[in-house]
């Protein structure tokens, strides 16, 4: 006998693709079990927090592993299986690679930052936070549905606020989570009203479906459709801290404690970007003539603001070196924009998506570690001017030379030959889409960025003030500089392992 | 001239593009037992010596298993891909035009390493320097040896750093902002010939030198081209460098150390005018003819322009330097060079090749030569060495005042010598440019050249009488003559420039039957 109830059932009940949402989903387990188990775990046990919180990312990393035969959807609609919530393709795996890579690089640091913090940082709080974050952040490039994509947003920013205002009684520390609060809420906001704009007039919220029906919108409903498109970029523009929504950076870095400086700059704006490319050439390739010209002039704007800021600031002013990373961060956010603009004018969008993604990958690791470098530095010398980097090649050569290294891959000379690579992919996908003038002012700021990267090069080699005084490298911070560099120096040999997405199918 | 195996002359070429590289690596690890030498500071600047010593080798046995009945083929090729995504291969390959240069930078950078062996230049550890020389080496070579679009411009952005760092470390006077100066005027212009480069992989749909010389220019439209030519141009001009492109130069020239100077000079400045032959005669001639007689105009403004800086840092009372001024001297050397390339024709490319040879040679032995004066005496500045009559040089150390009184004469192009030839074709090219090209326009360049000649003349010569002539007084301290080692790396420059002079065929052998193909387009 054939109950009625049946076909509605199967209608309602999904059969969920666990493997595909394993990764975002072990780490936002651990990071809920980090947090019920601080309230067990003895004061001077706290440290297995760290560890566990490790282990767990870098077991979602390896989750990525099984991942790569094909791709996987799963939170279909049951009537139509070409939408679907959740997709982990080529650019999801990608992205979330470079999202919990970064957090594990991250975290790596943290365990040392804690420690030497001494009980000044909830340490449970702190890694449910950061965990639930790059949840967020691993959920939002699978995510194919634009109430996801704001949920993942959300989900990786809320916690980010909390952890820039963690340092207790930190004056700065609590001003920069409210900059960055307030703005990002605004731009969220802002993002959300566009969003349902699309909706009003396409009647859906899967990416694919809006990009079919977006098309033949009703005549009267264009504006309307054409200010969702614009709004909606808005809150992405805001994530990726493109211009004008830049200016919380240096002082949310500044105040952050170092580590989490870090895990912005990379996790923030591979979050920003990756929504960014979601919705513009997923969601809306027809409205190409809007944001094409728009994410052009952000992006040359975005570059020049920040190489300007990068290069005003003075070396011996208190936490130079955290703010210089910080203002070059949006600088290189600039040259990631490039080839998603680019995406508008050339025939092959995916390609040009793919210059972004490797340029994200070589910027993720080198970025990352030079962070490592200021981290271990900022241990002896707490103000992290650049000026107190002078010599450290006197007493950490190996450091020296990484950070050297490190410098000269974001600016793009050899050695640092990965950088240059992807500057040169970046420079080609501008050049192929015709977009001549984006390429010359990118070509002038890479330039301004040699002076201030070089110049702190430069400063390494000097000869010390005083006496080069050596200090204990603790094994987590050892860690992540070591493997940031070992990343380097591969990718300068086999620069195809990231320039290959360049050539390949992502979605 | 000797039979060598291919895939051994292949393991050559790349063993001269890598060696220094691992040397470099190998000069910042503390030294093995039994090399340990006499002190940490020795062994290292050994090692050196012993790289760049076996990298020479390796470029003289090249040489010796090059065909020379078949200089325009390319030869020891190895052609592997390296990225894919960008059609990027490691694609080396020498003919007549670059296996010269390779020599001639091999040659200079092993007589830096014995020079410096010796006299080690004040500033931090002598294993950083060692490192950087042998980095800088690895780059210049093997921007000579690479066939590959975007591997030229890595290799052409290799030298930035050691350059860099051995200026601002090791160099004199004014050295930080002169390194500034120099990398920030070369980066500038090679991002912009990077957009070139990448203009052309992207519409003729392949890097490589070797297709895209076949293909000569056929696949690409002549605004891609000008636009092309115009922004390399721009990167290649302002390395060799061009009038009004110069102004990095005098200054990195006089801050730099020795060693530093004789490279600059003697090697890295021909990578600029290297490029200009090897891709944008070849590759995009429409483009070029457009602007050749651009090109050719500022080139006789850089001889004019050279030769009256040097007049006036020559005269009594300007406080002019001895290292600037002959750093002013290659701004007209190369404006030679330039203007030999601008008329594209085979003489005239040939001419320009020898002239960079013949500048590599005659201006390291030249910076060589300062630099020993500035050791013994403490100053380059004319008017101090000169005083009132003169410094008497000849009196005080005849050898040393012997020796500068050649390379200055050799610089002024006496027939005979290496400097003739080049200036010589070069100036008979602008006679005859190829065809579409304004004669009569190019007839004035070669008027206006010719006479840079003779001001060229005019001022070096002024230089021997001051440095070299002038009364002895009595009670003079008596300069240390030239010592065994100056001795030891200065021979061979004074050897190759005679020999230069007086069998010019040696060189013009090699290179105008590669010239001939390239300006034909592959194919003859």
């Amino acid at each position: 006998m054939s109950s009625p109830a049946q076909p509605l059932a199967a209608s309602l009940v999904q059969s969920v693709d666990w493997l595909a949402i394993a990764p975002p989903t072990i780490v936002a387990v651990v990071g809920l079990a980090v947090l019920v188990a601080d309230l067990f775990v003895a004061e001077h046990r706290k440290a297995l927090l760290g560890w566990t919180s490790v282990a767990g990312l870098a077991a979602a990393t390896a989750m990525l592993l099984p991942l790569l035969d094909g791709d996987r959807s799963t939170f279909c609609l049951t009537g139509d299986a070409a939408a679907c919530s959740y997709t982990a393709d080529r650019f999801t795996l990608v992205i979330q690679f470079l999202v919990l890579g970064g957090a594990l690089l991250a975290a790596l640091l943290s365990v040392t930052a804690l420690k030497d913090a001494r009980r000044e940082l909830p340490e449970g709080e702190y890694w449910f936070l950061l965990l639930s974050s790059a949840a967020g952040a691993a959920l939002l490039p699978a995510s194919r549905d634009l109430a996801t994509l704001i949920v993942a947003l959300e989900v990786a920013s809320l916690p980010a606020f909390a952890l820039v205002g963690l340092k207790y009684g930190d004056r700065k520390s609590s001003e920069a989570a409210l900059k960055f609060f307030l703005s990002s809420v605004t731009a969220t906001a802002v993002s959300l009203m566009g969003i349902s704009f699309v909706y009003a007039t396409t009647g859906t919220l899967y990416l694919t479906q809006v990009a079919d029906r977006i098309q033949d919108v009703d005549g009267q409903f264009h504006t309307l459709a054409q200010t969702g498109v614009v709004l909606t970029l808005v809150g992405f523009a805001f994530k990726t801290a493109a211009v004008p929504f830049h200016f919380w950076v240096p002082d949310t870095y500044v105040g952050a404690p170092l580590p989490i400086a870090a895990y912005l700059s990379v996790i923030g704006k591979a979050v920003g970007f990756s929504g960014l490319i979601l919705v513009t050439v997923v969601a809306l390739p027809s409205y190409a003539d809007v944001w094409g010209p728009a994410l052009a002039v952000l992006a040359a704007l975005t570059m020049t603001v920040g190489n300007a800021g990068a290069l005003r600031q003075q070396a011996t002013r208190a936490y130079s070196a955290v703010r210089l990373l910080a203002w070059s961060s949006v600088g290189q956010a600039g040259y990631l924009l490039v080839p998603i603009a680019a995406a508008a004018y050339s025939g092959d969008a995916e390609k040009s998506i793919g210059s972004t993604v490797a340029y994200a990958l070589m910027y993720g690791a080198v970025n990352l570690g030079a962070f490592a470098v200021a981290a271990l530095v900022g241990r002896t010398k707490v103000l992290n001017r650049v000026a107190d980097y002078r010599g450290l090649y006197a007493s950490s050569p190996l450091s020296a030379l990484l950070l050297a290294f490190f410098l000269l891959c974001l600016a793009g000379l050899p050695p640092g030959i990965i950088g240059l690579f992807a500057k040169v992919t970046v420079f080609s996908a501008a050049v192929d889409a015709g977009l001549g003038w984006l390429a010359v002012v990118m070509a002038v700021n890479v330039v301004i960025a040699l002076f201030y990267y070089l110049q702190w090069t430069a400063l390494l080699f000097r000869a010390p003030e005083g006496e080069p005084e050596k200090h204990r490298v603790p094994g987590p911070v050892t860690a992540a500089i070591a493997l940031t560099g070992v990343l380097g120096i591969a990718l300068s040999g086999a620069p195809q392992l990231v320039l290959r997405f360049t050539d390949t199918g992502l979605f | 001239m000797i039979d060598i195996n291919e895939s051994v002359m292949q393991f050559l070429l790349a063993f001269v593009v890598a060696g220094p590289l691992l040397g470099a690596a190998a000069a910042l690890l503390p030294a093995p037992p039994g090399l340990k030498g006499k002190s940490p500071e020795q062994a290292v600047l050994r090692h050196g010596v012993t790289v760049t010593g076996a990298v020479l080798i390796a470029a003289i046995v090249l040489a010796l298993g090059f065909d020379h009945d078949q200089p325009s083929k390319m030869q020891a090729g190895t052609d592997i891909s390296w990225i894919p995504a960008l059609d990027v291969r490691i694609h080396l390959g020498i003919d007549g035009i670059s296996l010269p240069l390779l020599v001639l930078t091999a040659l200079l950078t092993f007589l830096c390493a014995l020079y410096s062996y010796f006299k080690m230049p004040a500033g931090p550890t002598p294993k950083a320097f060692v490192a950087l020389l042998l980095v800088l080496e690895s780059g210049t070579l093997a921007t000579f040896a690479v066939l590959d679009l975007v591997l030229f411009f890595l290799a052409f952005e290799m030298v930035l750093i050691p350059m860099y760092f051995l200026i601002a470390r090791w160099g004199g006077e004014g050295r930080s902002q002169a390194a500034w100066r120099f990398i920030l005027y070369t980066l500038l212009g090679s991002v912009v010939m990077l957009l070139g480069l990448l203009l052309i992989g992207i519409k003729a749909g392949t890097f490589d030198m070797v297709a895209l010389a076949t293909d000569n220019g056929r696949s690409l439209t002549t605004s891609v081209q000008v636009i092309a030519v115009l922004s390399i141009g721009i990167g290649l001009a302002v390395k060799t460098p061009m009038w009004p492109l110069h102004s990095w130069l005098p200054d990195a020239h006089t801050a730099a150390p020795t060693v530093g100077s004789v490279l600059l000079a003697g090697v890295l400045l021909k990578m600029g005018t290297y490029g200009f032959v090897r891709i944008l005669l070849p590759i995009a001639p429409d483009g070029f003819r457009t602007f050749a007689p651009y090109l050719a105009a500022l080139a006789v403004v850089g001889i004019i322009y050279g030769s009256l800086a040097c007049l006036a840092l020559a005269k009594q009372g300007a406080k002019g330097d001895l290292k600037r001024l002959i750093a002013y001297s290659s701004v007209g050397h190369m404006g030679f060079v330039l203007l030999g390339i601008a008329t594209m024709t085979p003489t005239g490319v040939n001419g320009a090749l020898f002239a960079n040879i013949a500048h590599g040679l005659i201006t390291g032995l030249l910076f060589f030569l300062v630099g020993a004066l500035k050791d013994r005496t403490g100053t380059t500045d004319l008017d101090t060495l000169a005083e009132e009559t003169g410094a008497a040089l000849y009196g005080k150390a005849p050898r040393l005042g012997g020796l500068l009184a050649f390379a200055a004469v050799a610089s002024l192009g006496l027939p005979g010598l290496a400097g003739f030839w080049g200036e010589m074709l070069a100036l008979f090219g602008a006679f005859q440019p190829a065809e579409g090209l304004s004669r009569p326009a190019f007839l004035t360049f070669m008027a206006i050249g010719a006479f840079g000649t003779l001001l060229t003349a005019a001022y070096l010569l002024i230089v021997v009488r001051r440095v070299c002539m002038g009364a002895l007084p009595q009670d003079a301290p008596k300069l240390t003559d030239v010592r065994s080692y100056e001795f030891a790396a200065w021979t061979p420059l004074v050897a190759l420039t005679v020999v230069a002079g007086l069998w010019p065929k040696a060189l013009l052998g090699l290179s105008d039957p590669a010239v001939q193909q390239l300006l034909a387009g592959g194919t003859r």
